[in-house]
């Protein structure tokens, strides 16, 4: 018996072993795929794929390196740890270069230009950016944790004294709060705060944004090698007009001049 | 060697002097604590009460004759069923998300619904408890109160349940420590304790190793007293016995 289950155990590993013998060295990306259109989920082909502006660029980045890109789909939070630990090769979840962040890890050039946003429910007192940091006002101000957002408002406000940020895990979590009216706003990337006020009745965006800033990837700092490559594709990919195209695809350019 | 002491320095420096990050741990233990202490407070008090239900049902409901008294108890037996079946059938950060999104849909005050939320979870799990406590009780006990003239509610009350709390103390306390780290799913709903805590300086300073580490030993330091204290507990109560 036991001999028949070795053999079968020695099978299985032969041809485990040529199914991957002509298949393309793996790239890991770490994403949080709940942030439209960056990264989310859609069925495509009955296949739960992760796709967005992210997912495109990262696949057309390893197809441009001759590897077989895989998305790991995680807490946000988590995604610059497991680039240190080496446990994915690179983390693309719409993150903004800061100083801080660098001490930690790389970044590479900018793909994209975000815009942090401001939702409140239709009617709010809230009416700029400016509001959230008025005296004495002591708005509560919804974030996704570990974002941009979250850090703007974290310095600009909590640290001042001018108010509170609840921090969610997710942006959903923290669009479902201000529905509940537990905080006064969100601030959020503009792209997924369109989408969540499209999908929520009673919300509005603010004209005024709260923050513009640049997208990068973030690669860990001993794998210097890698950030070389992935800068050389992306420069390559803007040439050839690849990434403008992926971008105008999930934001069609009229949508982007408003 | 200086090299690896300096990296650690300026990774300690980065992660709890600079902007005062300390802070977040500091202000997020007591936060844990304060859920932690008032959810064990409920929990025990909820749990005491389903497992006198319970155990009464258990032990008195085949031998009771029809009636209202009997209808009443199984009733009430049957809700307590439910009712650990429902919280110990289910994770306590999803429990923890519908009472904060759902039933408590418009409180501001997320503290609060963390520790209703992990005070009713707690109390299934120390009615189990209690209960075994109550069913450990030699039954002559509720036979001499009866025989000397107590009722039923106070036989159990001022005989059985003093006896059977004092059996199961060490396990009770043994909840507050599984409490104590249950808590750390608060930040689901954007509660500030201490996991938190290190969350927050680990997406501000995007390195894990401090925060994380930090985090532990305060959690850890926090188990290993409150064990010694249930250690020193559990050798008074011993004593008493003789």
């Amino acid at each position: 018996m036991k001999k028949i289950i070795a053999l079968v155990l020695i099978m299985m590993f032969c041809v485990s072993g040529l199914a991957f013998a002509d298949a393309k060295p793996e790239l890991h990306m770490g994403t949080n795929a709940n942030f439209p259109p960056y990264e989310y989920h859609e069925y495509i082909d009955d296949v739960d794929t992760i796709v967005g502006i992210d997912a495109e660029i990262a696949a057309a980045v390893a197809e441009y390196l001759g590897y077989e890109l895989v998305i790991d789909d995680m807490e946000f939070g988590a995604i610059i740890t497991a680039v240190q630990t080496g446990k994915i090769d690179f983390g693309m979840a719409g993150m903004t270069v800061t100083e801080e962040r660098l001490e930690s890890v790389n970044f590479s050039t900018t793909y994209a230009t975000g815009i942090q946003a401001i939702i409140v429910p239709e009617g709010s007192e809230i009416t700029s950016a400016d509001d959230l940091t008025a005296e004495g006002k002591n708005y509560i101000i919804g974030v996704q944790e570990a974002t941009t957002g979250d850090l703007y408002c974290t310095w600009d406000i909590e640290d001042e004294g001018l108010g509170t940020v609840d921090r969610y895990k997710n942006g959903a979590d923290a669009v479902q709060a201000l529905l509940t009216g537990k905080v006064d706003c969100v601030v959020i990337d503009n792209e997924p705060a369109k989408a969540f006020v499209a999908a929520n009745e009673g919300l509005v965006i603010l004209e005024t944004a709260y923050a513009v800033e640049d997208y990068a990837i973030a690669i860990a700092k001993d794998n210097t090698e890698l950030l070389d490559k992935v800068n050389e594709a992306l420069a390559a990919l803007t040439e050839d007009g690849t990434i403008p195209a992926i971008i105008e695809k999930y934001i069609p350019a009229e949508e982007a001049a408003e | 060697m200086t090299e690896w002491f300096d990296s650690i320095k300026a990774q300690f420096i980065l992660n709890f002097i600079e902007k005062n990050r300390w802070r977040y741990l500091w202000t997020g233990l007591f936060t844990t604590l304060r859920i932690t202490f008032f959810a064990v407070v409920i929990g025990i008090a909820l749990g005491t009460i389903i497992a006198i239900v319970r155990s009464t049902a258990d032990r008195n409901l085949s031998d009771m004759h029809p009636g209202p008294g009997r209808s009443i108890l199984k009733f009430v037996d049957g809700f307590c069923r439910l009712y650990l079946t429902v919280i110990r059938g289910t994770p306590v950060v999803i429990q923890l998300m519908i009472f904060y999104y759902v039933i408590f849909a418009s409180s501001r005050n997320s503290e609060l619904i963390a520790i209703i939320s992990f005070g009713l979870n707690s109390a299934a799990y120390v009615a189990e408890v209690v209960r075994g406590g109550i069913m450990s009780v030699d039954i002559g006990q509720t036979e001499a109160g009866r025989s000397l003239g107590f009722n039923y509610v106070q036989t159990m009350w001022l005989i059985v349940v003093p006896q059977a709390l004092k059996n199961v103390l060490p396990a009770l306390a043994n909840e507050f420590i599984v409490l104590l780290k249950e808590t750390s799913v608060a930040g689901y709903v954007a509660i500030k304790d201490l996991t938190k805590g290190g969350d927050i300086i680990r997406g501000a300073t995007y390195s894990p190793f401090m925060p994380l580490i930090a985090v532990a030993l305060i959690y850890l330091i926090l188990v290993v007293f409150f064990s010694w204290l249930v250690g020193k507990l559990e050798r008074r109560l011993r004593n008493s016995d003789h």
